[in-house]
């Protein structure tokens, strides 16, 4: 069966193993982040859901919203892409606590606070790949992360190009951080490469709806 | 002051002056604005893939350059627009991430424009003014008074084209 057939059937029960997987890569990211921070994070329940392409930037709160994205390529037995996304305020933020800055000093991002938000955005990533990483036996390579800071619909096109290609419905694996002052939000995409997602699936022990590959 | 309506990403429309067509937060989209300046009727495509050969059958046009332009060119026509008056106006296909490894370099933002401009061409459709390229996202409004074509960045101004 076809990803774009099995992103639009997905049943209840591969959506719970994708859920359940983003949870505990979410839960790793939140302790590595509370690290780096020295501050509380609270993570929310991720939720896995099949929505409508049209209906991605709304996700963030619409396509002119300011927000930065790290995207990385992951590389390995499943390929795919990952966007991490967190709204203008919330980067800023991190940026600040990161840097050892007083709160909302930071206006405009400076070279090396590019690079700290990449650096969150590797953690992140990894922390969830490597919870997937155990629960498949699969490997997952993440690349280098690249940082656009611009509106939500701009760099979500990043993947909404890659789904697409494929059908009009996308696979989000949503997680929400929150700090203590509840400034830090950011939300999670995993993008599977065509032939991916039923590698992973059938790695998690919800194969392919009995349909054949 | 006219309506503002919105387009959607892979979606397109039309209006009549004195309306006023939107599309929010195109990044390595492209947004392809048509206006017949005599009857002053215009068409504004959001569009996000260069060919629909390439991709799996049964998909939504609008979503794709060969399929959504010409499309559009009907729509207007049965409004009552004539395609020997139509001209384009494109922004858009940027490259929102760039990688220092160019194998994993994403170029799909040129690729939209070249097949926006291709297939603009194959439908005898002027390109007058375009804002491409780029690594930043762009949000424009197509007013259909004048024809006029306006293009907001996050930091990297206003134009008007």
């Amino acid at each position: 069966m076809r990803d774009e057939d099995i992103v639009s059937r997905l049943t209840e029960a591969q959506l719970d193993a994708l859920k359940e997987a983003g949870n505990i890569g979410a839960g790793n990211a939140a302790t590595a982040l509370y690290q780096i921070i020295g501050k509380k994070i609270m993570m929310s329940v991720p939720r896995a859901a099949v929505i409508p392409l049209s209906e991605v930037p709304d996700v963030l709160g619409g396509s002119e919203v300011l927000v930065a994205g790290v995207f990385l390529r992951v590389l390995g037995d499943a390929p795919g892409s990952i966007l991490f996304v967190m709204p203008k305020d919330s980067a800023l933020y991190l940026v600040d606590m990161l840097m050892g800055r007083p709160e909302s000093s930071t206006q405009v991002l400076s070279e090396m606070d590019q690079s700290a938000l990449k650096e969150i955005g590797n953690i992140l990533a990894s922390s969830y790949l490597n919870a997937l990483a155990s629960f498949t036996k699969l490997t997952f390579l993440p690349t280098v992360p690249a940082l656009a800071f611009d509106m939500a619909g701009a760099i979500l096109d990043v993947i909404l190009v890659e789904l697409g290609q494929l059908g009009d419905y996308a696979l989000l694996i949503e997680t929400r951080f929150q700090a203590e002052s509840a400034h830090v939000e950011g939300h999670f995409f995993l993008i599977p490469d065509p032939g991916a997602l039923s590698i992973i699936l059938k790695a998690l022990g919800v194969g392919d709806n009995g349909a054949g590959n | 002051m006219g309506q503002v309506i919105r387009v959607g990403i892979a979606d397109f429309n039309i209006a009549k002056s004195p309306d006023i067509l939107t599309t929010l937060g195109l990044g390595s989209c492209v947004g392809v604005a048509l206006y017949d300046k005599v009857a002053k009727i215009g068409g504004l495509a959001h569009i996000m893939l260069p060919d629909s050969k390439q991709a799996r059958g049964g998909q939504n046009p609008a979503k794709f350059a060969d399929t959504a332009i010409p499309l559009l060119i009907e729509k207007m026509e049965r409004a009552g627009a004539s395609r020997i008056r139509i001209v384009a106006k494109i922004a858009g296909g940027a490259q929102m991430f760039s990688f220092s490894d160019k194998n994993l370099q994403l170029s799909i933002g040129k690729r939209n424009v070249e097949a926006v401009k291709l297939v603009l061409a194959e439908e005898k459709i002027p390109l007058v003014a375009e804002d491409t390229g780029g690594n930043f996202g762009r949000s424009v409004e197509l007013h259909t008074d004048t024809g006029k074509f306006v293009i907001r960045t996050v930091g990297h101004g206003i134009k008007e084209l």
